[in-house]
């Protein structure tokens, strides 16, 4: 292991670009090729894709245009947290386009744009998610926050808490 | 959809970009009616509307001093509106960390052949 394991830990920026988007901006030390292969290989997304809030069950990806992927987890709750959809665009190893539906709200459909671009040695990760409405918008948020509360409260534990 | 009255809350509130607007335009500074209609190139009746909103919800408080009324963002009622976006943001750290890990993994097994 080198020593700057961790140094971009906690970097991910989301940002709101307009009423129906979320873009999610991480920065790794890393290709672009091994981040699209950490994105398009089943036994590498298994590894990252539930964070610390439970198990990759299964990652199905079907990597061609029109192709299906479904990512199933298992919280630590117990209950399962399914997304999956159509690939749309592949450029290796710059952009993947898919659509993804979160199964429990399926209404819910966007189109998720994921690109890798490489300078430098460093990978800039963007997850730009368009919805169709505000509503789903706001509603994709509020799935993040449901697996944050399933978690344990040391996640939070790091959260500036300014004011009261 | 139904939708809630904008005065329901902080969320409903913030839903219109120009009540968001005003918002950024007191940033943390005290303003008036008529400043912020310079401001945001918005009518006074519109600013006026808004303000009311915001009020009804806590968003803004407002002191009045003489015949002029001071307006000014009430920081703690964001709160909710904050924290929600945080937690997806955490959400996404935490899984983009363990990206991070299994990277440098590869990384180094490349290396190593």
């Amino acid at each position: 292991m080198n020593d700057t394991v961790g140094n971009r830990y906690g970097s991910a920026v989301i940002a709101l670009p307009s009423d129906t988007e979320i873009l999610v901006t991480r920065e790794f030390d890393a290709s672009a090729d091994l981040l699209f292969d950490a994105w398009t290989t089943p036994e590498l997304v298994a590894r990252w894709w539930a964070g610390d809030r439970g198990e990759v069950t299964d990652a199905q990806i079907d990597l061609r245009v029109g192709g299906r992927w479904r990512w199933v987890m298992v919280a630590n709750g117990g209950f399962e947290v399914a997304f999956s959809g159509e690939y749309r665009e592949i450029d290796r190893p710059n952009r993947i386009v898919r659509t993804e539906v979160f199964e429990l709200v399926p209404a819910a459909a966007a189109l998720s744009t994921v690109t890798f671009e490489e300078a430098d040695g460093v990978t800039t990760l963007r997850i730009l998610g368009r919805y169709p409405s505000q509503e789903h918008r706001d509603a994709a948020l509020a799935s993040g926050m449901e697996g944050g509360l399933q978690t344990s409260l040391d996640a939070l534990e790091g959260l500036v808490r300014p004011g009261t | 959809m139904a939708r809630l009255a904008t005065t329901t809350d902080a969320f409903t509130a913030v839903a219109d970009d120009r009540r968001r607007a005003l918002l950024d335009a007191l940033g943390t500074e005290e303003g008036t009616v008529g400043e912020l209609v310079d401001r945001l190139g918005l009518s006074q009746p519109q600013v006026s509307k808004h303000l009311a909103v915001l009020r009804a919800v806590g968003l803004v408080s407002v002191r009045t001093d003489g015949r002029r009324r001071w307006y000014r963002v009430n920081g703690p009622r964001l709160r909710p509106v904050y924290d929600w976006v945080r937690s997806f943001e955490t959400t996404w750290n935490n899984r983009l960390d363990r990206l991070d890990d299994v990277l440098v993994e590869l990384q180094t097994m490349e290396e190593q052949t």
